[in-house]
């Protein structure tokens, strides 16, 4: 590729072709202070806070958007820059609530972070409320517009990474705001819950539907039973939040922290992930067997079941009728784990730990109560089960580990890959292969799927049947993919599609930040505690096995269809029904 | 039930158009008078345009409206030269006469009042426009006998 050489602030530099200032500048040490830039998505140039002097302009210009050119002399430290960036920030901050102490971003906040790096001492503009009124209308997304600094990363986000487009830019000037079309509300267009616009948001403008509350409340009342569930991306990620580098696995030490908060069991997804194999294979291999629909689409991620019910309805056929894991281990909980152990099911308080905003909205599903009661009753992202064990002051990077509880808390290698995109695909294919062929699967690290590429294929041999699979993350990539199926275009019969970008590990509930290295750090993490784990194939876990001997019977049988599948429910992009 | 098929033939009319959004609503509301929620759910439904950002462009341009406005939309400049040739005192005529604030609508639905940045016509200050003609060199009497004649004329044709 061709180099090119500048000077910036006097120092020679060489970067590629196509490189921005901003990126040339990071390179000699110098981190120009950004607001709107965000690694995920291209620039808009909205905040004017990365503005450099390049010798020979009239004008300054935004170095997350102007790219090197051979012999530049930049500037990033002038006069004229330091001004304007004071200025760009000050007006900012005149627009700005300032109620930090109060504010869910509290020392994890850009807007606090580039004041800090500024050196800001006072605000010369008075403070003018911005417009718009707090959006509750969502079950897992809350909106405070007036935090809002208009960097439009949710916006981007929302319409590129995941192709929804739920929000927009609306009015203009002084009065401009984020808004859903003629202000419905986030919970009243087709939003899928998915929070990646959280994951970007700079600011306190955006946030997950506080959960924290009715958990306490739980653990306060001494006739519930309170339990709680761990999702596998929460233990390559939770660890962030105290301060640990991105890729610490720390699942023992979650373990530990959530008996200390005072949950009486401490269970795992992982236990219903490999049950979702078990149950989701055994699907696939019918649907093959008995010319059902293919190709069959995983149902794990909420986010993408919201995504398909509003924008493909016409499709759901195809979606795999399994529960997530979440909502399987909810109806099991209240049935299996109750009965086993002569607890009256309407008072066991089922928690869950997700690095998801969607599970909030899944487990607030009125078809999700097949135990006769709602299976789950409260949904912590990774960010709020940080918040709790922080109020009481637990210091999870300090903690002794701690083994899971019998028999929900057994796991194999296969179910905590289910935090990676690829890894139910992965983990399926263990176990389908095995059982087709009857035979152990020579390699069972499947790298074809590995990897956060947008969509990756893959094909696998089952004693002659060729099983072609392909694997998405991020839903503008599933939007290709069904665009493919719709088209008749697409010849899998396995496709596993989650809504975030590389999977739960960069999930909307995830530590902020997050960005593709920090992706990659987590991914390993979850890989690590695959091949650490003594079984990896979820059909040899022995606590799953058990299961269908006392409780379930068959694999899709009578039972397991009652608590461990649901029907999905068509819906629409728009609700003005006479359009 | 509203007729939504003339939505329908205005999107089809800029098939071939690169960028047709604004033709689009431009001619949807001169058709139907206003971009109400349903005539843009149809814009978005026929283009394949995200609702969102379709919002977004009428309500970026200050002649799209997403509201029902009167027949006759009076907009008095706002800028410097106008105020120092006397506007406001011509504005506060025009709203003594109609009755209204900023912004708002007769109740007969003849009239709705708004500002407008310079109309370049700083020479004949203070103006102001009325659908598409403009006034100037306005004195607060002048403007309401030209809002008495729209008045008359607007009751004629009702």
């Amino acid at each position: 590729m061709e180099n090119i050489t500048l000077t910036i602030d006097g120092k020679s530099v060489t970067v590629p072709k196509g490189t921005t200032i901003l990126d040339a500048a990071e390179k000699i040490n110098i981190k120009i202070p950004r607001l709107c830039y965000h690694p995920d998505l291209p620039p808009v140039s909205a905040c004017r806070l990365c503005v450099v002097e390049i010798e020979g302009d009239r004008l300054l210009r935004t170095s997350c958007s102007w790219k090197c050119q051979e012999g530049m002399k930049v500037n990033t430290r002038s006069a004229f820059v330091r001004e304007s960036r004071k200025m760009a920030l000050e007006l900012l901050l005149s627009r700005h609530p300032m109620k930090c102490t109060e504010c869910v971003r509290n020392n994890f906040c850009e807007l606090q972070s580039v004041a800090e790096q500024l050196g800001t001492r006072e605000i010369r503009f008075d403070y003018k409320e911005r417009k718009g009124e707090l959006d509750t209308s969502s079950a897992a997304i809350v909106r405070d517009p007036s935090k809002c600094i208009l960097c439009r990363r949710c916006i981007q986000t929302c319409e590129l990474v995941q192709s929804v487009s739920a929000i927009g830019l609306e009015g203009r000037g002084y009065e401009v705001w984020v808004d859903t079309p003629f202000g419905k509300g986030i919970g009243d267009v087709a939003c899928v819950s998915c929070g990646q616009c959280i994951d970007r948001c700079p600011v306190g403008a955006l946030y997950e539907n506080d959960h924290t509350a009715r958990v306490w409340k739980a653990l306060d009342d001494p006739t519930k039973h309170v339990i709680v569930q761990t999702a596998p991306a929460v233990r390559a990620s939770i660890g962030e939040m105290f301060g640990m580098p991105a890729g610490s696995l720390v699942t023992d030490k979650l373990v530990a922290g959530l008996r200390m908060l005072g949950f009486e069991k401490v269970f795992d997804t992982d236990f219903t992930a490999d049950l979702t194999i078990i149950e989701e294979g055994t699907e696939l291999l019918s649907r093959i067997n008995k010319g059902g629909t293919l190709p069959l689409l995983t149902s794990c991620s909420p986010g993408w079941i919201n995504f398909i019910e509003h924008f493909y309805p016409e499709l759901l056929p195809h979606v795999s009728s399994c529960k997530s894991p979440q909502q399987m281990f909810g109806a099991l909980a209240k049935t299996y784990y109750a009965q086993k152990n002569g607890i009256d099911p309407k008072d066991i308080y089922c928690v869950s730990i997700m690095p998801c905003t969607a599970k909030k909205y899944e487990a607030g599903r009125p078809e999700m109560n097949d135990s006769g009661f709602q299976d789950v009753d409260a949904v912590l992202t990774t960010r709020e089960a940080a918040v709790m064990m922080k109020q009481v002051g637990i210091n999870l990077p300090d903690l002794t580990e701690e083994p899971y509880d019998d028999p929900l808390g057994i796991s194999t290698g296969a179910a905590v890959i289910f935090g990676n995109t690829g890894g139910v695909m992965e983990a399926a294919l263990r176990t389908v292969y095995e059982l087709v062929t009857k035979k152990p699967l020579d390699d069972i690290e499947i790298k074809a799927v590995r990897g956060l590429e947008g969509i990756k294929e893959a094909e696998i041999d089952l004693n002659g049947l060729k099983v072609k699979a392909a694997v998405s993350n991020g839903l503008a990539n599933a939007r290709k993919l069904l665009d493919k199926i719709a088209a008749g275009e697409a010849h899998y019969h396995f496709v596993e599609i989650m809504a975030c970008p590389g999977g739960c590990i960069g999930g909307g509930g995830q530590p902020i930040p997050t960005s593709q290295d920090i992706r990659k750090k987590r991914a390993e993490a979850i890989y690590l505690e695959d091949r650490g784990m003594k079984i990896r194939k979820s059909h040899e876990n022995p606590a799953v096995q058990m299961l269908y001997k006392e409780f379930l019977g068959e694999p899709n049988g009578h039972k397991a269809h009652e608590l461990l599948h649901t029907h999905y429910i068509k819906k629409t992009v728009y609700k003005d029904a006479e359009a | 039930m509203q007729d939504l098929k003339k939505v329908d033939e205005i999107v089809k009319n800029y098939s071939m158009t690169k960028t047709p959004l604004i033709y689009i609503l431009k001619d949807v509301q001169k058709e139907y008078g206003f971009l109400s929620e349903t005539l843009l759910t149809r814009v978005a439904k026929m283009t394949n345009i995200p609702l969102s950002e379709i919002y977004g462009v009428a309500t970026f341009y200050s002649l799209f409206t997403t509201e029902a406005k009167g027949k006759y939309i009076v907009r008095c400049c706002n800028n410097a030269p106008c105020h120092v040739k006397g506007s406001k005192a011509v504005l506060d005529k025009i709203k003594e006469y109609l009755g209204l604030e900023m912004n708002e609508t007769t109740p007969d639905g003849l009239f709705t009042l708004e500002f407008t940045s310079c109309l370049g016509l700083c020479a004949v200050a203070p103006v102001m426009m009325i659908n598409d003609e403009v006034y100037g060199n306005l004195t607060p009497e002048k403007a309401v006998s030209i809002l008495k004649d729209y008045k008359m004329k607007g009751l004629a044709n009702a």
